[in-house]
């Protein structure tokens, strides 16, 4: 029987009415009295020297207050990168400089040369074309193996070469590995490209710096996912600003996925220009901007060995990646093809031995980092392609063969330093296998044949590790900050609460199901509880929102400050009730004495808290209200079993998408409707890429994806309708919630089957086709089958 | 994006070099072309309007002749800065050889774009190309062959074209 509220209530989304009736209130709709507006002038070259930028004649144009180019930034920090990976040989990587306005050097289209400051958007934009520039066109490095060649053009002058770094995990294991690849009975190869992906959330980013000179106090707008990082990294390393004097805001925000996490220029050219000028300065991006100035995510190109013994037992698992981080380094863009890649390497399988090698590299293009998945969706595709291939070169059934070599023991420590607390691949498989109808597949087959199409299954496995992450351990590799959260629980006189948390809301329905939790432990209507995120100087510090972690990590700080606030409440209930401590029980919101029928409801005791005149005060303060931070002791591994039936027309190489279901294990589920919310749209990002997107570059760097009419987003005709499943449950083992998030399993999991499927449709029409790099457009599909 | 074609032109190789030298004429056969000065010495400076896919631009920009064989060859190569739309550069090889009934001249055309235009009008710029280089050198062909001739012969097929669309179209309306 489902609940109708608290902990696996499908309750609605609350915030889908203002954001349904168009009352969201997003950085756009902020709007400052007096503010300016920004235009940059981004580089359309992916190369260049500046040798002068005249401003001169722009700077009497009407309505401009004033233009800033890279020098008014010298001696002011560069954009910082928060995490440092170490190399093979023990070596940190190498980590240019991020100037915020570019200094001496443009390298990639969209690089910001300079910003114009003008009364309105029309006149910065006007002055922008009547800057000067003098610049001389260096050669671009675009593809990734030509940029690590000796003599070809450095990104970055100051660097040895393009390599960010050399990455080798487990280093220790290579010898091993390799040994174990040249003595298997049968090796499995695939070379392929994880193509490079634009995040498109629906509102663009948009930034609006304040400075109020009365108090020397900064307020930066923004469209972020962790407001708080952002106030750390430009606060002290870019314009060091001391926190108290900076404050960070991201109201509603329409869409992250991975590329609203990063601290851009031009955060911090808002904040810097309005202390400047003494006047607010907006920024919003166009469309345009956007694909060249927001972090782009994936761009992988992989080589990746799997061996097997006689019997098809996975023996070792060895990858050769290549990584391209772009012209800077974004944010977290180095943990993205390692720590958040290599770990993943065992998948759901008990491979023993595993070696990834990762080379990330500068181009002349615009910087990558996490996009939704972030590094888990690479691991999760080569993997499960490189066994559906060896599936096929074996001439065994894919679903047996990843049956057979499925971890089934938990705890389970892989080869590549993460151990999964819990999981059960059997029964997400079994699951899968139910309400996909597999049975009933060849008879659809038949169906699609009657029609002169080519149907093909893909299935797969994915895991990740979600719920980043225990902070003792990433500070080990690399990170550059904690990855706890926190929640303050303020009860109200009344009753009602108000709940600060760290983690930020930008589609994901806290609002809806931290409530959910709060009201399931304390027993009072889910209407009397309100979440306030996103304003750095309302929140506590936390770290905000990505990698599936806001429920598990954040989920669980709301956790334990609910509990230290039902602590007191049951001391303050005791007082009133004049019984001892131990004896009482919160239960539907009354507290009451074991084995009586005295009680006194929520309400009661909260008022009592803040008014107290009948009150223990010589033991316990008044007031309710209470904080808790929380690291997680590792991070959570969901996991689960995807599949796809596609048609092939064999005519045109168009793929459709005829069948798709997910079967999740998410651990404890707090609301199933969110949950398959983000499962659909998940799959949707997911097939995506497998079908549609790509940002493509010609060998000059000039990006040529860079609109919708070439970067096909999926539009809802390119989707099926999903069955999705989230009854396998393996609650996670470390937190309170026993929740494991489930926020990118849609991205990870899907891209695999659908190429599978597709590759296994070619083969019912007689085309054995290895492989082909996504996206499977028709055109590359009708290729590969003509070949 | 190179393309490359060839075409003979009913006049002397003489009369098609000071053509192809003359900023009048390229002013006449360059698509768009708004504005010519300047010599084959010091280069020209142009304005030529351009619409790329959904990119209507003003280009302002140098072309200078380079590699020049009196009488025989020469390269074009022009650099456009649109503004915000963007840039185009790009070169023309054109080589002059005397044939029967006038001069054959062979093109090899080299375009690069860049900024916007290469961002909304990739796809597409293939095809942008060739058409304004058949264009030019259609231009090119009937101003340095003189309208008479051109006339007469060029618009044959055009006029029949014409006439049977207006006999479909008499019986169809």
């Amino acid at each position: 029987m489902p609940k109708d509220s608290g902990i696996g209530a499908s309750s609605k989304r609350r915030e889908d009415v203002r954001f349904l009736t168009g009352k969201g209130q997003y950085t756009d709709d902020v709007n400052v009295y007096g503010q300016t507006y920004v235009h940059f002038l981004r580089s359309d070259v992916a190369h260049a020297k500046i040798n002068g930028i005249d401003t001169s004649v722009a700077e009497t144009m009407p309505g401009v207050v004033r233009i800033f180019t890279g020098k008014d930034f010298e001696g002011i920090g560069g954009l910082p990168c928060g995490w440092q990976v170490t190399d093979r040989h023990g070596q940190p990587m190498q980590e240019p400089g991020h100037p915020v306005l570019a200094q001496g050097k443009v390298r990639h289209v969209g690089d910001p040369i300079a910003a114009v400051v003008a009364e309105t958007r029309e006149q910065a934009r006007d002055a922008a074309e009547a800057i000067g520039l003098d610049l001389t066109e260096l050669p671009a490095v675009v593809n990734m193996k030509e940029a690590l060649k000796d003599g070809a053009p450095k990104v970055h002058d100051d660097l040895s070469s393009n390599l960010c770094y050399d990455w080798g995990f487990v280093e220790d294991n290579k010898a091993a590995v390799d040994e174990a690849i040249k003595n298997a009975a049968h090796v499995t190869t695939l070379e392929l490209v994880n193509n490079r992906l634009v995040a498109n959330p629906m509102e663009p980013r948009v930034a609006v710096g304040d400075y109020n000179a009365a108090n020397d106090e900064s307020t930066l707008y923004t469209t972020s996912q962790n407001p708080h990082v952002i106030r750390l990294l430009m606060g002290a390393f870019v314009l060091g600003i001391p926190e108290h004097k900076l404050r960070v805001v991201a109201p509603d925000v329409g869409g992250g996925f991975g590329t609203k996490i990063f601290h851009y220029a031009e955060e911090a050219f808002v904040t810097f220009a309005a202390r400047q000028i003494k006047r607010p300065v907006k920024w919003t991006s166009t469309r345009s901007e956007a694909f060249m100035s927001d972090a782009h995510g994936r761009d992988h190109v992989t080589k990746i060995e799997l061996a097997l013994d006689k019997d098809n037992n996975f023996t070792a698992v060895r990858t050769e990646t290549y990584a391209n981080m772009g012209a800077y380094l974004s944010t977290f863009a180095p943990s993205v093809p390692t720590w958040l890649h290599g770990t993943l390497m065992a998948g759901n399988y008990k491979t023993p031995l595993i070696y990834v090698n990762v080379k990330a590299v500068f181009t002349n293009t615009v910087p990558v980092d996490a996009y939704r998945g972030a590094g888990r969706p690479e691991a999760t595709f080569q993997l499960e392609r490189v066994i559906d291939k060896a599936a096929r070169e074996l001439g065994v059934d894919p679903i047996k063969l990843r049956r057979q070599n499925f971890i089934t023991q938990f705890p389970y420590a892989t080869p590549v330093a993460v151990e999964y607390d819990t999981g059960d691949y059997t029964a997400t498989m079994d699951k899968l296998e139910e309400i996909m109808d597999l049975s009933g597949f060849a008879a659809r087959r038949k169906a699609s044949e009657a029609k002169g199409k080519w149907r093909g299954l893909g299935v797969n496995c994915y895991i990740e590790a979600c719920g980043i992450a225990p902070s003792n351990l990433v500070g080990q590799l690399g990170a550059r900050a904690g990855l706890y959260d926190a929640a303050t629980v303020r009860v109200n006189a009344t009753g009602s609460i108000s709940v600060m948390v760290g983690a930020h809301s930008h589609g994901q329905g806290h609002e809806t199901t931290f409530p959910q939790v709060i009201a399931e432990m304390i027993g009072i209507d889910e209407s009397q509880i309100d979440i306030v995120h996103g304003d750095s100087s309302k929140i506590p510090f936390g770290m905000g929102t990505y990698g599936s972690r806001s429920l598990a990590v954040c989920g669980s700080a709301m956790v334990r400050a609910t509990e230290k606030v039902i602590r007191k409440a049951k001391k303050i209930a005791a007082h009133l009730l004049e019984a001892s401590e131990a004896d009482i029980e919160l239960k539907n919101g009354k507290f009451s004495v074991a084995g009586t029928d005295k009680s006194v409801d929520w309400a009661g005791v909260t008022l009592a808290a803040y008014v107290p005149h009948n009150y223990p005060l010589e033991e316990i303060e008044p007031g309710l209200e209470e904080t808790a931070f929380y690291d997680p002791a590792n991070f959570t591994y969901p996991s689960g079993a995807y599949a796809c039936e596609v048609e092939v027309d064999p005519e045109t190489g168009k793929v459709t998408i005829e069948k798709f279901a997910a079967a999740d294990d998410f651990g404890n589920v707090v609301n199933p409707m969110i949950v398959e919310g983000q499962v659909h749209g998940g799959i949707a990002q997911g097939i995506g890429q497998a079908l549609l997107e790509a940002a493509v570059y010609d060998e000059n760097g000039q990006l040529q994806s860079a609109s919708y009419m070439d970067y096909a987003m999926p539009r809802a005709d390119d989707l099926p309708f999903y069955i999705v499943d989230h009854s396998s449950c393996t609650p996670c083992t470390h937190n309170p919630l026993g929740v494991k998030g489930c926020g990118e399993a849609g991205a990870i999991g899907s891209p695999p089957a659908v190429v599978n499927a597709v590759i296994d449709a070619l083969a019912s029409g007689g085309k054995n086709v290895g492989h082909i790099d996504m996206p499977l457009t028709p055109h590359r599909v009708w290729k590969a089958m003509n070949q | 994006m190179e393309l490359s074609d060839s075409r003979v032109i009913n006049a002397a190789p003489e009369a098609v070099w000071s053509a192809l030298l003359d900023p009048e004429v390229l002013k006449a056969c360059i698509p768009g072309c708004q504005e010519m000065n300047g010599s084959v010495a010091d280069g020209f400076e142009a304005v030529v309007v351009q619409k790329i896919g959904p990119v209507k631009a003003t280009f302002k920009g140098a072309v200078q002749l380079s590699d020049i064989v009196e009488g025989k060859s020469c390269t074009i190569s022009g650099e456009g800065k649109g503004g915000p739309a963007g840039f185009a550069n790009g070169g023309a090889k054109v080589t002059l050889t005397p044939v029967e009934g006038g001069t054959q001249l062979d093109y090899t055309v080299e375009a690069r774009i860049g900024g916007k235009i290469a961002q909304l009008g990739s796809r597409i710029i293939d095809g942008v190309a060739r058409k304004l280089a058949d264009e030019f050198f259609a231009k090119f062909q009937s101003v340095v062959e003189g309208p008479a001739p051109e006339a007469e012969a060029g618009e044959e097929p055009a006029k029949a074209e014409g006439e049977k669309k207006g006999w479909i179209k008499r019986v169809f309306s």
